[in-house]
């Protein structure tokens, strides 16, 4: 997809912070969102302070962002939040948290902009989810089930959006050196990574590459897929 | 407020028109069924209206309202049953978001 307008959450720090630089550097415009101000500003970019799984923030942002543009062409969805503990010593609170976070929010945002994307009969929504999804990753089991919905969510948009031209798919990333692991115990990320096809941690631009490529305008016929870095499979 | 509320929806449906054969959409009414088979849209048709009339009532009114109810798809509960419904329940909803 040529440069549009795109929205990216969770882009205070880490990989949103990078995919909205990305974005910016090919010269799109880009508002992003994250629960505190922003550590950083650019030409061509709003930042919005939000919860992502405050509804009427969440309308509020999308139809800003629309009326300043006059479109949106990409969402991406990467806000979310991780954590790691045993099973049985998971609070209900932990649960609920990442569950608003990780699947609510990026249910509200792919419902909004889908709205907009479908009056304009074209759009593209990346979704995130995790390699712990896919390996089954013991002490992820409620962060996993999240990112598993979202997964669900991916293949379902993309099948009652299609028709409206808008594809909707997934990145697995695989763990990336930023915030998000930064409580998870070193040797739990080494075990994570041997399970790897290519046992190494995750790059910012690994995440990029396969964002990119779904808002190609080659990838127009790419929709309802979840690919996973590094290898990791089920 | 109702009143104004049917002549944004029968607007937006005149508007469906355009993209779609069905003769009475034209010319709808508040006894204009939405859903069902005797529907003047199909479902890709409803969520074009739903999302317009998101637009139009924000327009108008100035406040943002989401169209979105669990009883959406039932023929029987949802709002989304004829025009006049549906206007009642965008009154309910700017009623509850003021």
């Amino acid at each position: 997809m040529s440069a549009g307008v795109a929205i990216v959450t969770g882009s205070r720090k880490g990989l949103g912070k990078h995919i909205a630089e990305r974005l910016l550097a090919a010269g799109w415009r880009v508002e992003g969102c994250s629960r505190r101000p922003a550590e950083w500003s650019a030409e061509g970019y709003t930042h919005h302070e939000l919860d992502v799984s405050d509804e009427a923030a969440v309308v509020r942002m999308v139809r800003e962002t629309v009326a300043r543009h006059g479109r949106l062409d990409a969402l991406i969805n990467n806000a979310g939040i991780a954590g790691m503990n045993h099973l049985l010593l998971t609070p209900r609170s932990a649960a609920d948290k990442m569950f608003q976070t990780n699947f609510v929010g990026s249910f509200l945002f792919l419902r909004e902009a889908a709205k907009a994307m479908s009056r304009q009969k074209r759009g593209r929504i990346v979704n995130f989810s995790t390699v712990a999804a896919a390996l089954d990753l013991e002490g992820e089991a409620v962060y996993a089930a999240s990112k598993a919905a979202v997964e669900s969510l991916t293949r379902v948009a993309a099948r009652e959006l299609g028709a409206s031209g808008i594809t909707v798919n997934a990145v697995g990333p695989t763990p990336v050196a930023t915030d998000l692991i930064k409580l998870v115990p070193e040797a739990k990320i080494q075990e994570l990574v041997r399970r790897q096809a290519i046992p190494r941690l995750g790059r910012e631009e690994d995440v990029w590459n396969v964002v990119d490529f779904f808002l190609r305008p080659e990838s127009a016929f790419v929709t309802g897929q979840v690919v996973y870095l590094g290898g990791a499979r089920g | 407020m109702k009143a104004e509320i049917v002549e944004l929806i029968l607007e937006s449906l005149r508007e469906q028109s355009a993209v779609s054969a069905h003769p009475e959409l034209a010319a709808p009414t508040p006894e204009t069924r939405l859903l069902g088979e005797k529907a003047v849209l199909d479902s890709i048709g409803l969520v074009s209206l739903i999302v317009d009339l998101e637009e139009k009532v924000a327009a108008r009114f100035g406040k943002e309202i989401v169209l979105a109810d669990e009883r959406a798809m039932s023929l029987r509960y949802s709002p989304f049953r004829r025009v006049e419904s549906l206007a009642d329940y965008v009154v309910e909803k700017l009623e509850a978001a003021s």
